[in-house]
């Protein structure tokens, strides 16, 4: 284990390493951030103190050098917009889409996974084929279209719900978090709907195929056989069975919302770290970019990690291959 | 809503038993958000429109882009070299603290001292100051090194602030001394934080949280007129369609900068209004004028068309400005036969119209040896002026139609001001704002030639150049007395104007929508300023 474990943080940090050197290449190649953040009527001088303040007059192998070194020691840079620390900026903004991103796969998993279970167990059913055809809706619909419409529907016409933005928050160790007042989950109901539709198909569809396999394999009818109660059956047989692909499926999709939920982010005006990251591609602040992308690398390496231990919790056969490699 | 809030309403309702109360809160959905609550920390719009709120400068910028007393009561220039201003002695800052020359003196010379800014347009203006004195505590007499007959409108540019938030002992102009400053100078994050925004606006600071709002609630001690709001909100919504969608179910009370297409389902409803004003942003093209080969010209002798003046001519005449400003800009441009609207300082009165000619245009073309047109490509930017690759389409295809055949090639902002800056471009479509200066602004900046000691000319992309118009434009920069200066600037625009060598299209209006009961004048800066929204029941 600890040599595994050592194996996968030299892999980790390659992967960051080459990971930082494409984006500063790339982020590089779109611009020069100083033709956006200088006005055009601002004299040369003034130009070329801005230049060499944000360090773009060096070479790009020495600006990389520089990055690369202060990162070693923390320093991710400043925001070339905000004037604070980029990571300060994006870490600010974590809570908002943490709360977003954890309370959408909970919901997903929550209704999809029972809902999958049922129509996996009674395959074949009309309302079971109606829900599988169903859930590819769920999974087709364009996240900004969806989240118009229930903007539309929710907070223009029945005026039930707040268009956007995060409403009320109480602050625990110094983290803001919505889902304690009423009024914050008002404002998170439609994102977090947003958001956990496609989810909800997702988890229903891995979900049924998966039940739909179980049912019919050996330790079921063995199980079945030695006279199992079939809720038994369900929860202790087929479901843990078929919760690896799930639990990795759901560590995938937390890293990927987590990264990249900037729709519904845009859409509803959420102060999370997708609409900071599209502002910052828009104005060039490189800083932030880059500690962006290597932020999100970071989380994907970790939750890939946390995944395979979590394959070891569920599944013994992952236990016992480790015992006997 | 907090608790104060909550509070604030119940007690109101119980007053009054009725819900207008809560008309005392103001919620707004932004397009841009501030990049920091620091007023000298970058020179833009979203910056300096909350500056407005928190901060007053010497002199205001109304509605129209004139200048006005603010902290100064009023301001003359001795000589062409120092300038008078006398101060207001009844003003003090939000934390009870006078206002006297010292805070003027100390905000020049933090201007100076601000290592985290973005860009130093405010201290290069400083930076001309020979000497600043204050004879008693409410004069201030400043000495230009140069020239500078704006002197009132730059330095209006300049929020000031309290010196009370920095230690320090005798303040005095000197630069080279720290101006008597002993402690550090504050930063960014002391305005962001709220503990150095002490400013002499009509709003305190109470938060400022990037990505989710900026609250702001009444100065009691502003000396102006009060403002109407207890407390105002700004929330950045830079989407269209989402910041539509919150005024529409009620979250906002009013939104900057709606799309022109979504005016006429505002108008349909009875519980929203709109305002619009013609903003001074004008739409021009720009030509690449002073190479002979340009990289995106293609002409059957190799010759760059685009020096010949008739070719300008012809273009301008294949182009139905009316055309766009109805059907591209729903009715909110007005088409611009000058850089500047007309009733900006220096700006012609009434300009004459550039005429829609199909036929002409086609005539000036063979005329001046393109028979069969010529092939181009146009650069536009596709998300920085309103609908701007729709207007970039039309032009296009107005110049195909007149037998020059125009490929168009719009980008996002970012990449297409990098490329304009390298000069990669033979004809680009530009916007500009012009603020301070009036007329004098675009042609300083775009139409003389560039002349770096001067510091002008440093956007002609083109290299269009005119001796004799840089002759009374130079003139015209460096004359104090107004009225001199305003007859030069319009004799300069009219020789531009002459020659096309840049081709004005329309000027943007800017808009804004509300819940009806509201009122907004609207400005040609664009800016939205709360203090400026009343409730049309308050005249």
């Amino acid at each position: 284990m600890t040599l595994y474990a050592f194996q996968r943080l030299l892999q980790s940090i390659a992967v960051l390493f080459a990971v930082s050197v494409a984006v500063f290449l790339a982020v590089y190649a779109i611009g020069n951030p100083a033709d956006l953040l200088i006005s055009p009527d601002a004299t040369q001088l003034e130009r070329q103190e801005l230049i060499a303040r944000l360090g773009l007059d060096q070479p790009i192998w020495t600006q990389y050098a520089t990055f690369l070194w202060n990162g070693l020691h923390g320093d991710m840079g400043t925001s070339f917009v905000h004037g604070e620390p980029a990571l300060r900026l994006i870490l600010t903004r974590l809570p908002a889409t943490f709360e977003l991103v954890t309370l959408s796969l909970l919901v997903a998993s929550l209704v999809g996974i029972p809902i999958g279970l049922w129509v996996g167990l009674n395959d074949g059913s009309r309302l079971s084929a109606a829900v599988m055809t169903g859930s590819i809706f769920g999974y087709s619909i364009p996240s900004f279209w969806k989240g118009l419409v229930l903007i539309l529907v929710f907070a223009v016409w029945l005026r039930l719900l707040p268009a956007s933005g995060r409403g009320d928050t109480i602050a625990v160790l110094g983290i803001p978090f919505s889902f304690l007042t009423l009024d914050g989950w008002r404002h998170l109901a439609m994102p977090v709907l947003n958001l956990s539709i496609p989810n909800i198909a997702l988890m229903i569809r891995l979900t049924a195929a998966g039940a739909a396999e179980a049912r019919n394999q050996d330790y079921v009818k063995f199980a079945r056989a030695k006279g199992v109660g079939s809720r038994r059956i369900v929860r202790r047989h087929i479901l843990r069975n078929i919760l690896s692909p799930i639990v990795t499926i759901l560590g995938m999709e937390f890293g990927s919302l987590l990264a990249f939920s900037t729709i519904t982010e845009t859409v509803f005006a959420w102060p999370g770290m997708g609409k900071l990251l599209i502002t910052s591609i828009y104005q060039l602040d490189r800083p932030v970019i880059v500690s962006y992308v290597m932020l999100v690398t970071f989380i994907f390496v970790m939750i890939n990690l946390l995944v395979d231990f979590a394959y070891a919790a569920l599944d013994p056969r992952v236990k016992l291959a480790e015992r006997l490699s | 809503m907090d608790n104060r809030h909550w509070a604030t309403c119940a007690a109101a309702l119980l007053l009054l038993g009725t819900s207008a109360a809560s008309a005392k809160d103001l919620t707004i959905g932004q397009a841009a958000e501030p990049s920091a609550a620091d007023p000298h920390y970058h020179d833009v719009s979203s910056n300096n429109a909350l500056a407005l709120h928190i901060f007053s400068a010497l002199g205001v910028s109304d509605e129209n882009n004139a200048i006005k007393p603010d902290l100064a009561k009023s301001w003359k220039a001795e000589d062409d070299h120092s300038w008078v201003f006398n101060l207001r002695d009844d003003v003090k800052f939000s934390d009870g603290s006078d206002f006297n020359a010292d805070d003027v003196i100390f905000t020049f010379c933090r201007v100076m001292n601000n290592e985290g800014s973005v860009n130093a347009s405010f201290s290069d203006e400083v930076r001309n100051f020979a000497s600043v004195e204050a004879p008693d505590p409410h004069t201030l007499r400043i000495t230009t090194k140069t020239v500078e007959p704006l002197l009132p409108e730059l330095v209006a540019e300049i929020a000031i602030l309290s010196e009370g938030i920095v230690q320090h002992g005798k303040i005095t102009f000197d630069p080279a001394n720290k101006c008597g400053v002993t402690g550090p100078w504050p930063t960014v994050d002391d305005f962001n934080s709220g503990k150095d925004a002490i400013g002499t606006g009509p709003f305190l600071l109470d938060k400022y949280e990037h990505g989710s709002g900026i609250t702001l609630s009444r100065n009691p001690h502003y000396f102006g007129k009060a403002p109407e709001w207890d407390h105002v909100k700004f929330v950045p919504v830079p989407s269209d369609g989402p910041r539509l969608a919150g005024l529409l179910s009620g979250d906002y009370d009013f939104i900057d900068a709606p799309a022109a297409r979504d005016i006429e389902q505002i108008k349909q409803r009875d519980d929203l209004a709109y305002a619009s004003k013609e903003s001074s942003r004008v739409i021009f093209l720009q030509m690449d004028i002073g190479r002979d080969k340009s990289p995106f010209i293609e002409t059957k002798t190799g010759a760059n068309p685009f020096q010949d003046e008739r070719v300008r001519k012809a273009m301008s005449m294949a182009i139905d400005r009316k055309a766009i400003v109805s059907r591209i800009m729903d009715g909110f441009a007005e088409p611009a036969y000058q850089f500047v609207p007309s009733t900006m300082f220096g700006a012609l009165p009434d300009p004459q119209p550039l005429p829609y000619d199909p036929a002409q245009a086609k005539a000036l073309l063979a005329e001046a040896g393109y028979p069969d047109g010529f092939d181009i490509t146009l650069h536009a930017t596709n998300n920085r002026y309103i609908n701007d690759s729709q207007v970039a389409q039309a032009v296009a295809q107005f110049l195909t139609r007149a037998g020059i055949r125009t490929k168009l090639d719009a980008m996002t902002s970012s990449i297409f001001f990098t490329r304009r800056a390298k000069r990669e471009f033979s004809f680009a479509m530009g916007g500009w704002g012009s603020a301070a200066g009036g007329a004098a602004s675009f042609l300083r900046q775009y139409v003389t030639t560039d002349n770096d000691s001067l510091g002008i000319g440093a956007s002609n992309y083109g290299a269009w150049s005119d001796p004799d118009f840089d002759k009374v434009l130079i003139q015209a920069i460096g004359t104090v007395d107004e009225t001199r200066r305003a007859e030069l600037l319009r004799q300069a625009t009219q020789m531009a104007m002459d020659k096309l060598g840049f081709i004005p299209l329309h000027f943007e209006s800017s808009l804004w929508a509300f819940r009806k009961g509201l009122r907004y004048e609207g400005r040609m800066d664009q800016y939205t300023l709360a203090q400026d929204i009343t409730t049309a029941a308050s005249d």
